[in-house]
C-alpha cells in the first residue's frame, strides 16, 4: 500500500472502519517498522485494530496479553524442562556419560519453547499484539525495550536470535498507569477517542448486516448520550455492537425503552451504572 | 522568551510556505487543530490517498531519514526544529530524538501536506494524551500562518502556565537558626502554617533529606531461595554438572516489592497554608520510591504531578509542580476528582494517602460513594487533615463526615511529627 488512504480502505474492507488519524499511525508503524502505542478507553478499538490488521497483511497474530507479574521465560522462551531430563535418561540409559556432548544436546532448539516475543521474532511476517501494557510491572517493561530495540533475543545457551524483517508490533494501553518514556520513545505514539455519532452509526452497519438504519442511529446516540453522563465505565464501541447485537437478537427493529433496560447488561457492566441510567431516564426519549 | 526565539525561524520558513500554495494551506490547520477522527474525513482523506499513490515513485530523492525533494531539506529540518523547540516550550516532550523521529515518518508521507505533519507530529512528539490540547494550540499558533497562506512573522503566544506559589508564605532561605536540641522539637511539632520565613527553610531542609519507608507487598517476580518452587532450569544445570544424577534440587521463591503510594493533594484556597509543604513531602516520597509512588494534585483538575516531582532538586521539582498545577487556589470537588482518579485505576493495591481538610464545595454523597469505592480498590486510604492537629478538632465539614466511615487511618498534617507518624504508617505500622 503507498498511503494510508489505501490502508484504509483494506482495514473497510475488513469491516474495520479507522479515521485518519489511525489510518495513517498504522500506515507509519507498517513503513517505519515501528511499534504503534494506542491508548484510549476501553472498547474503542485498540485490541481489534491488531487483528485487522493481522488479516490484511495474511500475517499470523501472536498476541501477550500483560498482567502483574509477567516476566522474562513467560514472554521469550523458556525450556522444556520435562523433555530434557528425559532426553538425559535416555542417554544414560544408552551408556552416554560425556557431560559437554549431553549439555550440547540438551540445550537445542528442539527442547526450546517459544513464548509470544520470541515466536514473533521467528515468525516472518506477523503481527504482534502486545496488550494491556499498563497491566504489567514496570520491571516487564526492561525486556520490552530490548527486544523492541532491535528485534533480537540472545538466548545463552544458544545464540541471537534475530528477525530479518521486524513484525508489525501493535501495543494498546488503557492507561492505568503512565507507561515508561523510554518504551513510549520507541513507538509511534496515538490516542484513540470514542467514534463520533456518524461513524459509530457507520461501524455498526458495517459490522451487524442486520442493523436497520434506524436502530443503528438510536444506538448511536443512546452510546453518546451515556458517555457524556458520567459513568463509572462509559461504553466503548464494543459495548455497543454488543448491545445491538443483543437487540437484533431479541428481534428489534427499533429501540424502546423497555427493550433497552432488558438488554441493558451487555451494555453497562457496573451496578452503580444500571442504577444511574435508568433513574434518571436517558434512555426515556431515543427517538429524538 | 519563547516568541523572541521563534521569530527568525519563522521569517525564514515564510517564503518556503507561499509557494506551497495557499489551498493545501486552507484546510490543513483547520484539521489539526481538530485533531480528532471525524467521520466526514475519511472519505476525502481516502480519495487523495489514492492520488498520492503515483507520488512514491516519482521521487527519487526519497530515502529513510532524509526528508523530501532536494532544496527545501534544510528547510524542513529548521521548520520541523523550530515546531519542536516550540513545543517544548509549552511542556510537550518534544525532544531531539523526538524530531528525528518526526522527520523519519514524515519521509514516508508528504511535508508540504498540512495533515500529514499534523499526524507525524502527533504520533512520534507527544508521549501522552495530555499533550494533545498542548500540541493542537502550539501546531495553529505555530503553522497557522498558513490559513491566510502568507508568512507571519509577526510573535506567536505560547501560553506558559506561570501560575505562582500561592501556596508558599515568602520564605528567604536564609541562614538555619541554629538549633538546640529542644528548638528542634518545638520546631517538629509546630504547625507549618504558623511558622516564620526562617523556620519554613529550616523545614523544607529537613523535608529535602525526610526518608520514609515503604510497607512490602510479596511480587509475582522470583529469585532463588532455600524453598519455594522448583526451579527447573537451575536444577537441570545442577544435574548436568553431576553427569546427569537429579542429586539436588533448586528452588525460587517470590521476592517482595514496595507497596505503592498514591498521594492526593488538596491544592484549594483553604489548603493554601500547607500546599507547598505537603507537595515537598509528595518530592520526598518520590525521591525514596520513584517507581512505587505518585502524586496527583487535587481541587478542581485532577493532575499527575509525578514526572514533575522526579527531579532531584526540590526548587527545581517544586518549580515544575507549580506551572503544571492549574487551579491553585481554587476549589474543591474532590468529589468529582476522586471519580476521575478512580476511573485511571491508579488506586488499585496501593495505599492511597488523601491530602485535604475535605472542605468539599461540589456534591457530598458523590464524595461519599466515591470513597467507599476507592476503600474497596485500595490497599489501605489514610487521610490527612492538617486541622486534625489542632486542639479540639472535629470532623465537622460535610465532606470529611462523609468520607470518614470509608478512611483505614486519619491522621494530621500539620506538622514535621505528623509526617514522620505518616511515614510511619507507609512503612507498614498499621494502627
Amino acid at each position: 500500500m503507498g498511503s494510508p488512504g489505501e490502508l484504509a480502505e483494506l482495514l473497510d474492507r475488513e469491516a474495520y472502519l479507522a479515521g485518519e488519524g489511525l489510518a495513517t499511525a498504522a500506515f507509519l508503524a507498517l513503513r517505519m517498522g515501528r511499534p504503534l502505542l494506542l491508548e484510549g478507553e476501553a472498547g474503542v478499538g485498540k485490541t481489534e485494530l491488531a487483528r485487522t490488521l493481522a488479516t490484511v497483511l495474511g500475517a499470523p497474530l501472536i498476541r501477550l496479553q500483560c498482567y502483574e507479574g509477567l516476566d522474562g521465560p513467560q514472554v521469550l522462551y523458556d525450556w522444556d524442562f520435562a523433555r530434557q531430563l528425559l532426553h538425559l535418561k535416555a542417554a544414560e540409559a544408552g551408556g552416554v556419560t560425556d557431560a559437554a556432548r549431553l549439555e550440547g544436546e540438551v540445550y537445542d532448539r528442539r527442547f526450546l519453547i517459544a513464548r509470544p516475543l520470541l515466536k514473533a521474532v521467528e515468525t516472518q511476517p506477523s503481527v504482534l499484539l502486545i496488550d494491556e501494557i499498563d497491566r504489567a510491572d514496570v520491571e516487564f517493561e526492561a525486556i520490552l525495550l530490548e527486544v523492541l530495540s532491535d528485534f533480537a533475543i540472545s538466548i545463552p545457551e544458544l545464540g541471537t536470535i534475530r528477525a530479518e524483517r521486524p513484525p508489525v508490533v501493535v501495543l494498546t494501553s488503557n492507561r492505568t498507569r503512565e507507561v515508561h518514556d523510554a518504551l513510549k520513545r520507541r513507538c509511534l505514539y496515538h490516542w484513540l477517542e470514542h467514534p463520533s455519532f456518524d461513524r459509530e452509526v457507520a461501524i455498526l452497519l458495517r459490522r451487524l448486516p442486520a442493523c436497520s438504519a434506524t436502530l443503528a442511529e438510536q444506538v448511536a446516540r443512546a452510546a453518546g448520550r451515556l458517555r457524556e453522563a458520567g459513568l463509572v465505565k462509559p461504553p466503548g464501541v464494543a459495548e455497543t455492537i454488543d448491545w445491538t447485537e443483543a437487540l437484533l437478537t431479541l428481534g428489534a427493529r427499533e429501540l424502546d425503552p423497555d427493550l433497552a433496560a432488558a438488554t441493558l447488561g451487555a451494555l453497562l457492566k457496573h451496578r452503580e451504572d444500571h442504577e444511574t441510567v435508568l433513574g434518571n431516564g436517558i434512555l426515556g426519549d431515543l427517538r429524538g | 522568551m519563547t516568541s523572541a526565539a521563534e521569530g527568525p525561524d519563522r521569517g525564514r520558513e515564510g517564503p518556503d510556505r507561499r509557494r506551497e500554495g495557499p489551498d493545501r494551506g486552507r484546510e490543513g490547520p483547520d484539521r489539526g487543530a481538530e485533531g480528532r477522527d471525524r467521520p466526514g474525513d475519511g472519505p476525502d482523506r481516502r480519495a487523495e490517498g489514492r492520488d498520492r499513490v503515483g507520488d512514491g515513485p516519482d521521487r527519487p530523492g526519497r530515502r529513510e531519514g532524509g526528508p523530501p525533494g532536494p532544496g527545501t531539506a534544510g528547510d524542513l529540518v529548521a521548520v520541523m526544529t523550530g515546531f519542536a523547540r516550540t513545543l517544548r516550550a509549552a511542556g510537550v516532550p518534544a525532544d531531539h530524538e523526538r524530531t528525528q523521529g518526526l522527520l523519519r515518518a514524515l519521509s514516508h508521507l508528504d511535508a508540504a501536506e498540512p495533515r500529514d505533519v499534523y499526524w507525524a507530529g502527533r504520533f512520534t512528539l507527544c508521549a501522552s494524551a495530555d499533550d494533545l490540547p498542548r500540541y493542537d494550540r502550539v501546531f495553529h499558533a505555530y503553522f497557522g500562518g498558513l490559513r491566510a497562506g502568507r508568512a507571519r512573522p509577526a510573535a506567536i503566544t505560547v501560553t506558559r502556565h506561570t501560575a505562582t506559589m500561592s501556596g508558599a508564605p515568602g520564605g528567604d532561605d536564609g541562614p538555619a537558626p541554629v538549633a538546640s536540641a529542644s528548638a528542634a522539637e518545638v520546631l517538629r511539632n509546630r504547625d507549618v502554617a504558623k511558622m516564620t520565613g526562617a523556620e519554613l527553610a529550616e523545614v523544607r531542609r529537613l523535608l529535602a533529606v525526610f526518608r520514609a519507608e515503604r510497607e512490602q507487598r510479596r511480587s509475582r517476580r522470583l529469585r532463588p531461595s532455600q524453598r519455594g518452587r522448583l526451579d527447573s532450569r537451575a536444577t537441570i544445570r545442577e544435574t548436568l554438572r553431576r553427569g546427569g544424577e537429579a542429586a539436588r534440587l533448586r528452588y525460587r521463591a517470590h521476592r517482595t516489592r514496595p507497596r505503592r503510594v498514591v498521594l492526593l493533594v488538596d491544592v484549594s484556597g483553604s489548603m493554601t497554608p500547607y500546599a507547598d509543604t505537603l507537595l515537598r513531602l509528595a518530592h520526598a516520597l518520590v525521591r525514596c520510591e520513584p517507581r512505587a509512588t505518585e502524586v496527583f494534585s487535587a481541587g478542581t483538575r485532577l493532575t499527575r504531578l509525578t514526572a514533575e516531582l522526579r527531579h532531584r532538586d526540590p526548587a527545581t521539582a517544586m518549580d515544575a509542580v507549580s506551572r503544571a498545577i492549574p487551579d491553585w487556589s481554587g476549589g474543591t470537588r474532590l468529589g468529582e476528582e476522586l471519580k476521575r482518579f478512580l476511573s485511571l485505576n491508579d488506586a488499585r493495591g496501593a495505599v492511597v494517602v488523601i491530602a485535604s481538610d475535605g472542605w468539599e464545595r461540589g456534591d457530598v454523597s458523590l464524595l461519599g460513594a466515591e470513597m467507599a469505592r476507592l476503600s474497596r480498590m485500595a490497599y489501605r486510604v489514610i487521610w490527612v487533615n492538617p486541622h486534625k492537629g489542632q486542639r479540639g478538632y472535629q470532623p465537622l465539614t460535610a465532606g470529611m463526615r462523609a468520607a470518614l466511615p470509608h478512611i483505614d487511618d486519619f491522621v494530621a498534617g500539620h506538622s514535621l511529627a505528623a509526617f514522620e507518624e505518616l511515614a510511619r504508617l507507609l512503612g507498614g505500622a498499621h494502627a
